[in-house]
């Protein structure tokens, strides 16, 4: 307001006063800073014409600074209801009094100028709007660029292993980050990390965060190692009020181990053949406290299951009616919809989206990475088809078949139904029903001994090239008979026993059969190409 | 999942004993099958046919079975001759080369030819 009023005067100066030199009088008003509430406001929002200053008797600081300033008569600018500005008017140079065609003038010349200068107050809102939001989306840009500098340009490719990635930033960009780092003996240093705050600020910190993880994974083994060195660093420099939680993993993928700690970070989950599990380490965020300790843990990542590290912008995502989406329902949809890490995150994704319909803005950025052992050891002659990229299809199946005579029919049902969708031939349905049935009566007779406590897992997995059904028992460490073919005159002529051909006939149904186990648990990957295979 | 029900019967068709089954062909089905043979058997059949017509499963304890059926009806001299097979099931006889020790024809009619065949041999 007074901004306007400083200028009005300029105007006035000139129009309003018929004697006005050119040049600017020496007593100029000074600014005048009307208070919304102040009496004056009213009264003149409601005055018609010119108001003299010195016949108004209101209890009000802005009238005191009028008249202090020398104001003599005031016309209110009036546009749409609403007071924006005033011709204030001091002494006539000539001394002598408005004329009344003085004021009819101004009254005239305050009706035309309010629309004018209420166009004008608008251009400059728009203009000082326009600088305000420029500045913001250039912030915006070069926090974006500095996120996306950092992030890996591409995901790892192990033997035996599958990677999935997304991260998505939050309209105001916040602190995610995820990396991998190679480290020289074979191992995948897998990081999920989130800064506090958005902007540019955090930016600065997930670069520097980033710098010195690298720094301390170069000379430090121990996930629990890095956070604790990793946390000193930081905490000189951290700016108030900031952190960065981060989980901290390495991934043997030779021996399946997936060894982390956690700083405060939110939790990962391992979808095995238990079920769906939290893979949990304490510690303290990094940047908060000097000399924390950090809990480290180690888990086997068996052919099939899959690890899920997440930042909390999809867990604390609100829909519209402000519920949020919750480590809960990711936990649920983990066990719900298995399948590749791909189809996992494009499924989690999905349903994030469906959750918040769609065009509710993301409070914070969304980082998901899947990490999936497939069902081969690290045999080198399988490794280099198994790095080949596939691209997964949305095949979602996976249960437990309690350990019971003739629950073979359930996994065949079960599996039948996953797949209906892949287009097989009734040929190719018919042999993998058949091979699968085989094969869940071996793991329920063999490898559990019919207990139904003990249920035989069964996972399905599509990709463009191949279907994967993997069927784990309870049975690791146990040898593995070869598949022979059996001699069928012997068993005719009753020197051998009629039975022996489950393993015989899995060979035969299926284009591949791979075979994995351990100490606790016996894996059989039933393989279809599914461009063509041998069997097709 | 409730155990599944293996129907078998039997019944004599031109000296042929064709033994019908209905369901499974599982490990519960060992009592059934062996009960229809035993009849079947009675009657001093010029050939067993077995018909698959209505069988929907049979995994590798049924293929058992009737590699059982089929080395007692090779002890006593019985010709075996299946038919309705599904094709998934027969490429699983040609698999197992059970179709190399019994005849596999589409039909009843075929298996009676099959057994006048054999009574000729």
């Amino acid at each position: 307001m007074s901004t306007q009023i400083r200028d009005l005067w300029r105007i006035l100066a000139r129009s309003g006063g018929q004697s006005a030199p050119a040049a600017e009088p020496e007593a100029s008003p000074a600014s005048v800073e009307i208070a919304p509430y102040d009496p004056l406001v009213a009264y003149l929002q409601s005055a018609r014409g010119v108001v003299e200053i010195d016949r108004l008797e209101l209890d009000s600081a802005a009238l005191r600074s009028l008249r202090e300033g020398g104001v003599k008569l005031t016309v209110p600018l009036v546009a749409q209801g609403e007071l924006i500005g005033l011709l204030n008017l001091g002494q006539r140079l000539s001394e002598q009094e408005y004329s009344v065609d003085d004021r009819a003038l101004l009254s005239s010349l305050a009706t035309q100028a309010a629309p004018a200068l209420r166009v004008a107050q608008l251009v400059r809102q728009q203009k000082d709007q326009a600088r305000r939001s420029e500045r913001l989306e250039q912030e915006l840009r070069i926090a974006r660029l500095i996120q996306q500098t950092l992030l890996p340009r591409e995901l790892p490719k192990l033997p035996g292993w599958e990677v999935a990635a997304y991260y998505r930033p939050a309209r105001e960009v916040g602190g995610d980050f995820y990396d991998f780092i190679h480290l020289p003996d074979g191992k995948l240093v897998v990081i999920v990390a989130d800064v506090t705050d958005k902007g540019v600020p955090a930016a600065l910190v997930m670069a520097t965060t980033r710098s010195v993880l690298h720094a301390a994974a170069e000379s430090l083994i121990s996930p629990s190692e890095v956070l604790a060195r990793v946390n000193d660093q930081l905490i000189p420099n951290m700016p108030e009020n900031m952190f960065v939680t981060c989980l901290y993993s390495v991934l043997d993928p030779l021996k399946r181990t997936f060894r982390f700690a956690n700083a405060g970070h939110g939790l990962a989950f391992r979808r095995g053949v238990g079920g769906v599990s939290e893979l949990k380490a304490t510690g303290m965020p990094l940047g908060l406290m000097p000399d924390m300790r950090y809990e480290e843990n180690e888990v086997v990542i068996l052919p099939g299951e899959t690890i899920l590290l997440q930042s909390d912008g999809l867990a604390e995502a609100h829909n519209s009616r402000r519920e949020m989406f919750g480590f809960p329902r990711v936990k649920q949809l983990l066990s719900d919809h298995p399948s590749g890490p791909a189809v996992l995150i494009a499924t989690l994704v999905a349903e994030l989206e469906r959750f918040t319909a769609g065009g509710w803005e993301h409070e914070d950025d969304v980082t998901l990475l899947a990490i999936e052992c497939s069902a081969l050891g690290g045999k080198a002659a399988e490794t280099a088809r198994l790095a080949a990229p596939e691209v997964p299809l949305p095949l979602q199946a996976e249960f437990n078949i309690p350990s019971r005579p003739g629950n073979e029919r359930l996994a065949i049902q079960r599996v039948s139904e996953a797949v209906q969708d892949l287009g097989l031939s009734s040929n190719r349905l018919e042999k993998l029903k058949t091979a699968v049935g085989e094969a869940t009566m071996n793991a329920m007779e063999h490898g559990n001994k019919y207990q139904e406590d003990l249920p035989v897992h069964i996972r399905l997995r599509a990709s463009l090239e191949k279907l994967s059904v993997f069927i784990t028992d309870h049975g690791g460490g146990q040898r593995i008979p070869e598949a022979a073919t059996p001699n069928l005159e012997a068993k005719l002529d009753g020197l051998q026993s009629p039975r022996g051909w489950g393993l015989f006939l899995i060979q035969n149904m299926v284009d591949d059969l791979k075979v994995t186990s351990d100490e606790t648990y016996h894996t059989v990957e039933l393989i279809l190409h599914l461009e063509g295979g041998q069997h097709g | 999942m409730a155990e599944a029900q293996l129907e078998a019967n039997v019944r004599l068709q031109a000296g042929m004993a064709v033994i019908d089954l209905r369901g499974d062909i599982d490990g519960f089905a060992e009592a059934a099958l062996i009960a229809a043979y035993l009849q079947a058997d009675t009657k001093e059949p010029t050939a067993m046919a077995l018909n698959f017509g209505e069988v929907d499963y049979i995994n590798s304890t049924g293929i058992a079975l009737i590699v059982g059926l089929l080395a007692r009806a090779r002890k006593n001299k019985r010709p075996v001759i299946a038919f309705g097979l599904s094709d998934h099931f027969a490429e699983i006889f040609e698999i197992t080369r059970l179709s190399d020790f019994m005849r596999i024809v589409s039909d009843e009619a075929a298996a009676l030819r099959g057994a006048a065949e054999e009574k000729s041999l």
